[in-house]
Parts: C-alpha cells; sequence; structure tokens
C-alpha cells in the first residue's frame, strides 16, 4: 500500500531545507522498497517546526518536525510511515495546541492540501463559495459581503461590501479586479502562504468579486520577491482555466472572468493602492492624489476593486457558509478572524489565524512562546514598518481595529514582530525615517524631505546632541508629516517614531543611558 | 560580438523581441523590463530607445521608470547576488550584525561586488520573517541565515 507522506513546498519550508528532506525521503523509501507518496503542501504556518513532515496513517495525519534530511533514515528505521514514536514526532497535526487553538477559515486548506490539485480542493469544499455566487446577483453578492462585515485586510480596514458596492453602482463598462499582493510589511507572510498554499481560494474570491461588480478582468499584483508566489498563482490560473473556472465561460455560466499575473519590481510603495495602480499601467509608482477613489476612477481610469489577497481569499467561505457564519466570530466592529504572524525575535514564529479579540498576549506568549532569544520581551510592532511599537503593559489589548487605533497603533496586515530586551528603540526610530525614505515615492515633501531630516535629527539625539530641543524638533517634523502628507507612507511614519519615543523615552537619553551616547551614527 | 561585449552593453537582450512579445502594451513596461534584465542581468541604458520606439514612449518615460524600481540594474552584477534582509522582524534576530559580518568577509560596503562576484544587497522583507534572519541567494529564500549557512547557499549557487 502506498503511504503518502507531505512536505511544504512553501518557500519558507523550502528556506530551512524542505527540499532535501523531499529528496532524502523518495531516495529511502526507494531503498527500502516501500512505496511512498510525497505530497508537496502548503505550510501549515508552524515555522519553527519546518521542515514539518506529515505521514498519513489510519487515524489521520501525524507529524514530525523540524526534520533535517539527516534524520529521514532514522525515521524510517523508527517507522514513522506507520506513524510511529520518534524524537521529532509532534503527535496528530490537528491536535498540536498552535494549530488546534486556531480558528482557520481563510486558512483552511493552507497546509492541508497539495495547492495545485484542484480535485482535493473540491473535495474540501474549495469552489462552493463561486458556485453560490453564480446563482447570485451581483447587487446580492456585495450585499453578503457587507453583511458579513468584513474588512480590509492589508491594513485600512474598510468594510470591502462597501467598495463593492460602489464599484457596482458604476455604470457597466469595462471594470477591474485588482488584488494588492504587494505583501511587504516587514514581519508578514500571510499573503505568500495564502498564494503558495491555497492559491485557488484566492483566485476564486477574485472571480466572484468580478461577477458582484461586473468585472471581467482581474489583476494580481504580486511583489517581485515571492518568486514561488509568482510561479504558483500562474501556474494555479492556468489549471482554474483549463478547468473552466477561469476564462468565457466559467462554470459553464456564460459569465467571463480573466486573470492577469503582474510581478512587482522592489518598491515598497507600490502596495499603496494608487501606486500600485500605476505600476500596473507600466508607469512609476508614484501616488495618486485621492478623489477620485479606485472604485470610481482605478485601473485604466476604470472603476476597480483593489483589495488585500486575504480579504479575497475570505470571501468563498463567506458565499459557501453565509454571512451570519463569518459575523458570528470576532468582537464588536471587527468581524471574523484574522490571520495573524508571529515574527521576528519569538519563539513559536508562524501564523494563527484568529477571531478578532484575542489579546496581543495570548498572541505573543501563548502561542508564540515568548522570545526566540529567552531575554526579557521589551517591545513589539503592530501591523508593519508604518505600525506603532507597545510594550509589555500593552500586550493586554484585545485585538479589533478600534482598540489598537484607540491605543495610538494600528492593527494593519497583522503583523507581529517581537524584540527582546537587546534592542535600541532610537535605533528603531532612526530605521522608521531612514524606510521612508528608501522608499518614499517622492511626491509630497514632507514625506520626502521630512524622512531625511527626521532621520539626521534622531541621529543627532543618539549622539547626545542637544537631546531636548532635538526630541522637540522630532515631534514637530512628525506632526507635519502626518498632516501633510498625500498618503500613509509620509503619514504614518510617525506611528513607530513617536510610538518608540513615548513608551522608551530611556533610550532617547543617550547621557543616561547603560550605553552612553553614540560616537558616531552607524 | 563576444560574450563579454555583450554583457558590457546589455546587448544580449533584444528588447525589441521581448517587447513584441508582451504585445508592444506599454502597460506591461515592468514585465519587459523583468525579462530583459533575467536574460542579460541589467537594463543597459543602450536598449532604452529601442523599449521607447516599441511602445510608442518617450525615452524619458521609460528611464523614469527603470530608475524608480529597486529591482533594476543598470550594470551587471556579479554571477552570485546575495539579497540580505534589513527589515525590523529580521533586524529583530540580528540582521544589521550579520549583514557586516558578510560584507567585511569579502571586503565590500553594501551594494557591492566582490572579487569573486558575490554581490550583496539590502533588501526589505523576503516573507520570511518567523525564521529569521532571511537572505535570498540567486533567487533562493534562505532562513535562520548566518555567515555558515550563506557560505554553503552561495556555493551551491555557483555549481
Ligand atoms: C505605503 C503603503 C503600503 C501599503 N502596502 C500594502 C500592501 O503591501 N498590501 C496591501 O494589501 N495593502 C497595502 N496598503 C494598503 C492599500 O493602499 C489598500 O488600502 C489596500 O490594498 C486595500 O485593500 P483591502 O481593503 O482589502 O485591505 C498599503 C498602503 C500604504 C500607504
Ligand atoms: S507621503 Fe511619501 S510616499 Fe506618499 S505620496 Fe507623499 S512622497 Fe509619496
Ligand atoms: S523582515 Fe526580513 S524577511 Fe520579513
Amino acid at each position: 500500500m502506498t503511504v503518502v507522506v507531505y512536505v511544504p513546498r512553501d518557500s519558507a519550508a523550502r528556506s530551512v531545507g524542505a527540499d532535501a528532506v523531499a529528496k532524502a525521503i523518495a531516495v529511502q523509501a526507494d531503498a527500502r522498497g516501500v512505496a511512498v507518496k510525497i505530497v508537496r503542501n502548503g505550510s501549515r504556518g508552524m515555522f519553527w517546526l519546518e521542515p514539518l513532515v506529515e505521514v498519513e496513517t489510519g487515524t489521520g495525519r501525524v507529524a514530525y518536525g523540524p526534520v533535517a534530511s539527516g534524520d529521514v533514515a532514522a525515521l524510517f528505521d523508527a517507522g514513522f510511515l506507520t506513524g510511529a514514536a520518534h524524537a521529532l514526532a509532534l503527535g496528530p497535526t490537528e491536535e498540536i495546541p498552535y494549530l488546534k487553538n486556531q480558528e482557520r477559515l481563510t486558512f483552511a486548506r493552507v497546509g492541508v492540501i497539495d495547492p495545485l490539485d484542484l480535485a482535493s480542493l473540491s473535495a474540501l469544499g474549495g469552489l462552493d463559495g463561486l458556485k453560490a455566487a453564480l446563482a447570485m446577483d451581483g447587487e446580492a453578492i456585495c450585499a453578503a459581503i457587507t453583511e458579513s462585515g468584513l474588512r480590509g485586510r492589508g491594513g485600512a480596514g474598510f468594510p470591502a461590501g462597501i467598495k463593492w458596492k460602489t464599484v457596482h453602482d458604476q455604470p457597466t463598462g469595462r471594470k477591474y479586479i485588482c488584488c494588492n499582493a504587494d505583501e511587504g510589511d516587514s514581519g508578514t507572510f500571510a499573503d505568500r502562504m495564502i498564494m503558495e498554499g491555497d492559491p485557488f481560494t484566492l483566485i476564486e474570491g477574485m472571480a466572484i468579486a468580478g461577477l458582484a461588480v461586473g468585472a471581467e478582468d482581474g489583476y494580481v499584483y504580486i511583489r517581485s520577491e515571492y518568486p514561488d508566489a509568482i510561479e504558483t498563482m500562474s501556474a494555479a490560473a492556468d489549471l482554474m482555466e483549463q478547468a473552466g473556472w477561469l476564462g468565457a465561460d466559467i462554470g459553464g455560466s456564460g459569465r467571463s472572468f480573466h486573470l492577469h499575473i503582474r510581478r512587482g519590481a522592489g518598491a515598497y510603495i507600490c502596495g499603496e493602492e494608487s501606486s500600485m495602480l500605476e505600476s500596473l499601467e507600466g508607469k512609476r509608482g508614484t501616488v495618486r492624489a485621492k478623489p477620485p477613489i479606485p472604485a470610481i476612477h482605478g485601473l485604466f481610469g476604470k472603476p476597480t476593486v483593489v483589495n488585500n489577497v486575504l480579504t479575497l481569499a475570505t470571501v468563498p467561505v463567506i458565499l459557501a457558509k453565509g454571512a451570519d457564519y463569518y459575523k458570528g466570530f470576532g468582537m464588536g466592529r471587527s468581524r471574523g478572524t484574522k490571520p495573524f504572524q508571529l515574527a521576528g525575535n519569538i519563539r513559536q514564529g508562524g501564523l494563527v489565524e484568529k477571531a478578532f479579540g484575542i489579546t496581543l498576549r495570548q498572541l505573543v506568549e501563548e502561542f508564540g512562546g515568548g522570545t526566540a532569544s529567552g531575554r526579557p520581551f521589551r517591545a513589539a510592532q503592530i501591523g508593519g514598518p508604518l505600525g506603532a511599537y507597545v510594550n509589555d503593559a500593552m500586550l493586554d489589548i484585545e485585538t479589533d481595529y478600534e482598540n489598537l487605533a484607540a491605543a495610538q497603533a494600528m492593527l494593519g496586515h497583522g503583523g507581529i514582530v517581537v524584540f527582546d530586551d537587546s534592542v535600541d528603540m532610537a535605533a528603531m526610530a532612526r530605521f522608521a525615517f531612514e524606510f521612508c525614505e528608501i522608499e518614499s515615492c517622492g511626491k509630497c515633501t514632507p514625506c520626502r524631505i521630512g524622512a531625511v531630516r527626521g532621520k539626521e535629527t534622531v541621529e543627532k539625539i543618539q549622539r547626545g546632541e542637544n537631546v531636548a530641543a532635538n526630541l522637540e524638533l522630532v515631534g514637530d517634523l512628525c506632526e507635519t508629516m502626518r498632516d501633510g502628507s498625500l498618503c500613509a507612507m509620509g503619514g504614518l511614519t510617525p506611528m513607530p517614531v513617536l510610538s518608540a519615543m513615548r513608551l522608551f523615552p530611556e533610550d532617547f537619553d543617550p547621557l543616561h543611558s547603560k550605553s552612553g551616547p553614540l560616537m558616531a551614527a552607524e | 560580438m563576444t560574450e563579454a561585449e555583450s554583457a558590457r552593453t546589455g546587448a544580449g537582450a533584444d528588447a525589441q523581441a521581448v517587447c513584441a512579445r508582451h504585445g508592444n502594451n506599454p502597460a506591461a513596461l515592468l514585465e519587459i523590463l523583468h525579462d530583459i534584465q533575467d536574460e542579460a542581468g541589467f537594463v543597459a541604458e543602450a536598449v532604452l530607445p529601442a523599449i521607447a520606439g516599441a511602445l510608442n514612449l518617450s525615452r524619458a518615460e521609460v528611464y523614469g521608470v527603470v530608475s524608480f524600481y529597486h529591482d533594476y540594474r543598470r550594470a551587471p552584477a556579479g554571477p552570485v547576488v546575495v539579497k540580505l534582509c534589513r527589515a525590523e522582524a529580521c533586524q529583530s534576530m540580528g540582521a544589521l550584525a550579520l549583514i557586516e559580518a558578510v560584507c567585511a568577509a569579502r571586503g565590500i560596503v553594501l551594494g557591492g561586488t566582490s572579487e569573486d562576484g558575490v554581490t550583496i544587497e539590502p533588501v526589505y522583507c523576503l516573507g520570511n520573517c518567523a525564521l529569521a534572519p532571511a537572505a535570498m541567494v540567486n533567487g533562493k529564500l534562505v532562513g535562520r541565515a548566518d555567515t555558515e549557512r550563506l557560505d554553503i547557499a552561495m556555493r551551491e549557487a555557483r555549481s
């Protein structure tokens, strides 16, 4: 009998040796004359356990990890093909607390299936959402999304259904669905995991969006730093087309939806929606002034839905199981689940999809297991490079959009980057300005000039020059950037800077700090 | 033309053919530039007029796009390109010290190319932030990067 063994093809798993493990398993199976079928699945999102190998047994899948290629022979000797005990054995995969305690709606199939096997997708409810949508009119689909409470997962949290309705209500004609897969935020990888682990679901969500608003063309703008995601998405689009779920006649409905995959070219600002649209038109990624909004005047001047990968990949489950089902998760005005990403100096980094309302502390301590270094926790940056730093006391915040905003922070794309007590928060504030300097599109002065001036001023503080006056100057600069920038690149760079200054003032007091003033800027 | 000459001028890429493959569609400019760079290793000044002509754009427009995006090289890189992540999550795991060590070992500054043909560049997040520090060596992602693991990846990239 052939035993099915899963070895992830996710690029993070491959970055720590999954390919070599898959190869070693094939070689050992061959040498021992046992029939093994290796399935390259997505990642379960428990990255400290990668490469995570799973074996299909009579009682379900059992996991081993982290497996090195050198462990494989011993795993065969121990009888891992029947789920036998071994030092790397983790028991039934779904019983691992990190996974068991999640609510995986968007990520239901990621890590479970071969991402390019349509049959196993369908067996697990894939395409049910699209089939349901094909029986509805556009207005009803928009209403279902609005009713579900789904808000944009890319950063700003705008209600997806309302955006769709705006595009729906524009006169018929060319309209577009643009999926924002630029995922530039440090500390985030959820979009990548979807594209590499369950691309069909994202494409399904885009097709549903097309039906909802009357768009027949979709673009996925994927950052060039994600070559594996680009490849998997392209392959998935071809397979969907061959199966009749994309193209001129989706699901035999007579409706059409064509998908185009586009590569970015290494510009963080191209994650900002209007800059992304410029980039999709083949231009420099400079930010457009708003209004008009993309929903009215978007790609090539046509009404356009711009949504994040996670927003669109969540649409199918809403259509398949109903708005009420989705709405049943979450708290306050943040409905459903949020894919959080635990990153940086954290023992158990990975993807945690949970209903809104879980506290940052539960995420960092219970799921994350504290710092990777074993040193005390000092700070976490929430929501990417434009998000605020929080300290230990703030970890008790229950995560929803409004709570974070009330604490002068933001949830953003759900990245949580942990730092231990060796972090120098003045250096992080300086870096926030530096990043803005590197990635600014250059269109407006507060951002373009403010970032440079801000960086230089923090460097002066680090050297102990006129600290009080320079701290005030940084505060003023931040105010100018916040109020005078055209987009959130310049507008939110003050968030990490000011939160670092407010919560960790001792790091901005070089004369009194343990390390003393820096003699020269790095 | 020798290989060295074509590498210098970037003429290894037939810009017109690449544009034609993309239907001479100006919206595909980023893809066209990627294809040219994939073939020739960089986007040479010399190919810009041909692109502009094929897409019916001004030379300044094409130049503006090439210069806006971090990805496009205006000069060839070494045969091994190492991108080291210096964004926050990787910093929390010592990325800056790693970058310094990798550069120092080759006697170059970040962005430079060593005598043995290794180009070391900064990158801001590779989506591998739970296995920081992260790096990419000739397009291959490396997690939990340290000097040893990077040396192995560089050796593999050469072979
Ligand atoms: C500087 C900057 C970078 C951004 N980067 C991204 C990104 O990488 N991915 C993303 O989905 N949204 C990003 N956004 C937010 C987008 O502008 C936009 O709000 C989002 O794509 C809308 O989709 P959603 O409503 O589904 O979240 C960024 C915004 C700014 C200002
Ligand atoms: S704030 Fe910065 S990135 Fe945004 S439009 Fe202005 S210059 Fe461009
Ligand atoms: S911050 Fe380095 S990989 Fe994301």
